[in-house]
């Protein structure tokens, strides 16, 4: 038998990958986990989780990141630093091409999470100058300033929200009449003197010299067009998957969401999936763990039918 | 946190960092933001690395607001490298180390 690196290697060290990770090395698999930056993914940005299960107080994205990262290496889960950029797994050896090096597996979760959508309204030129995807890393430069957010899911809520304690006020611009957040979090905002929500509408540019200084919003309903004075603007209309690497290998959706079964495996037999990058109806850190769990078990299952 | 990082504030940034004989490199962070405290380590092993050659420093902009503004840091984290009182890099955003350890060599 062809001689490989590791049993099994998990690409991705947000909550799906490092919950993966543990249930991997409490198996005494031999495994490693990838990760291209640092641990935490989407988690690591967000000031406040309110609804991961055993935190009845809340807690911040880094501190659960910590938690996970120190529970993972108390079972002796090995991260290393890497970034992936393609796959060869055809046959029972699978590798893994890095930038600088590769590596043969038998098996692979890929837990490599989503990133936020772009609006492809030209914004990127306002990039680190009031063009922000992250609240908690950007709000306190708009202290006292007027800001506008994008969306109406949970994240553009939760965020704007966080906004609030810095800036004077946040225009929070939404395509629709009606927030898709959680109940409880529409609450909060509506009941917040600082959003003023503008409804029906998009943005369809930013503008200023220095840096955003405003930015252009239409309505889609009446077609009116309106510039909102603002130092900021903060996007959060949705996310796509960290899957480029994945190329044609892998069966996805048309958004490029990995697809599978409720085993978690791919069309790739010992190639599985876990959190935020598959085809899934909620993307949260509770269904991310939950995956990462079923597959870690398939994973481990395939290895033993493999090397026995 | 290590000692091989500098705290700065506003008040000390141009002794310590402009008119510094060694290059700098200053980290700009505070306590809510994610991607500060995930690149936080990462300074750290290269200060650990690269001590003696150049001066790490960390600025909580939180605490410190007139420094950012001065030179146009409008996000976090935001590294600068500094050499003989010149702005020779800006980084913005988590970085990874390979990337990090890359430019902060340009400095040497």
């Amino acid at each position: 038998m062809e001689t490989v690196d590791y049993d099994l290697v998990i690409i991705g060290g947000g909550p799906a990958g490092l919950t993966a990770g543990m249930y991997a090395a409490r198996a005494r698999l031999n495994v490693v986990l990838v990760e291209k930056i640092s641990p935490g993914g989407q988690v690591l940005i967000t000031d406040l989780i309110e609804n991961y299960p055993g935190f009845p107080e809340g807690l911040s994205g880094p501190d659960l990141t910590d938690k996970m990262v120190a529970q993972a290496k108390q079972f002796g889960l090995p991260i290393e630093n890497g970034e992936v950029t393609g796959l060869d797994i055809d046959g029972p050896v699978k590798k893994i091409i890095l930038a600088d090096r590769e590596i043969k597996t038998r098996a692979i979760i890929i837990a490599s999470g989503a990133s936020p959508r772009t609006l492809h309204v030209g914004e990127e030129k306002f990039s680190g100058k009031g063009l922000s995807y992250c609240a908690t890393c950007d709000g306190p430069f708009f202290r006292d300033k007027d800001v506008v957010a994008v969306g109406g899911g949970d994240t553009a809520v939760q965020e704007s929200i966080f906004l609030t304690k810095f800036a004077r006020k946040v225009y929070l611009v939404h395509r629709r009449d009606q927030l898709r957040a959680t109940k409880i979090l529409q609450e909060r905002a509506l009941a917040n003197d600082k959003i003023e929500f503008v409804w029906d509408s998009v943005v369809t540019g930013l503008d200023g010299f220095f840096g955003v200084e405003s930015v252009k919003v239409k309505n889609l309903k009446t077609g009116e067009e309106r510039m909102i004075k603002a130092d900021g603007c903060f996007i959060w209309i949705g996310i796509l998957p960290n899957a480029d690497f994945v190329g044609d290998t892998l069966k996805r959706d048309e958004w490029g969401f990995i697809l599978a079964n409720h085993n978690m495996e791919t069309s790739v037999p010992g190639v599985f999936v876990a959190g935020d990058v598959r085809v899934t109806p909620l993307r949260q850190i509770a269904t991310a763990v939950g995956d990462a769990a079923i597959a870690a078990f398939s994973a481990e299952h395939y290895i033993e039918n493999m090397t026995s | 946190m290590a000692k091989d990082i500098m705290d700065i504030e506003d008040g000390t940034f141009e002794d310590e960092v402009m008119k510094s004989d060694l290059p700098v490199v200053v980290d700009f962070w505070a306590p809510w933001c994610g991607p500060c405290r995930a690149i936080g380590p990462i300074v750290e092993e290269l200060a650990g690395i690269y001590n003696g050659q150049i001066k790490f420093t960390k600025c909580n902009v939180d605490e410190n607001p007139i420094t950012p503004g001065k030179f146009a840091v409008r996000a976090i984290p935001t590294l600068l490298l500094v050499k003989n009182g010149e702005v020779v890099e800006t980084i913005t955003g988590l970085t990874g180390k390979a990337k990090l350890e890359d430019m902060i060599k340009t400095l040497l």
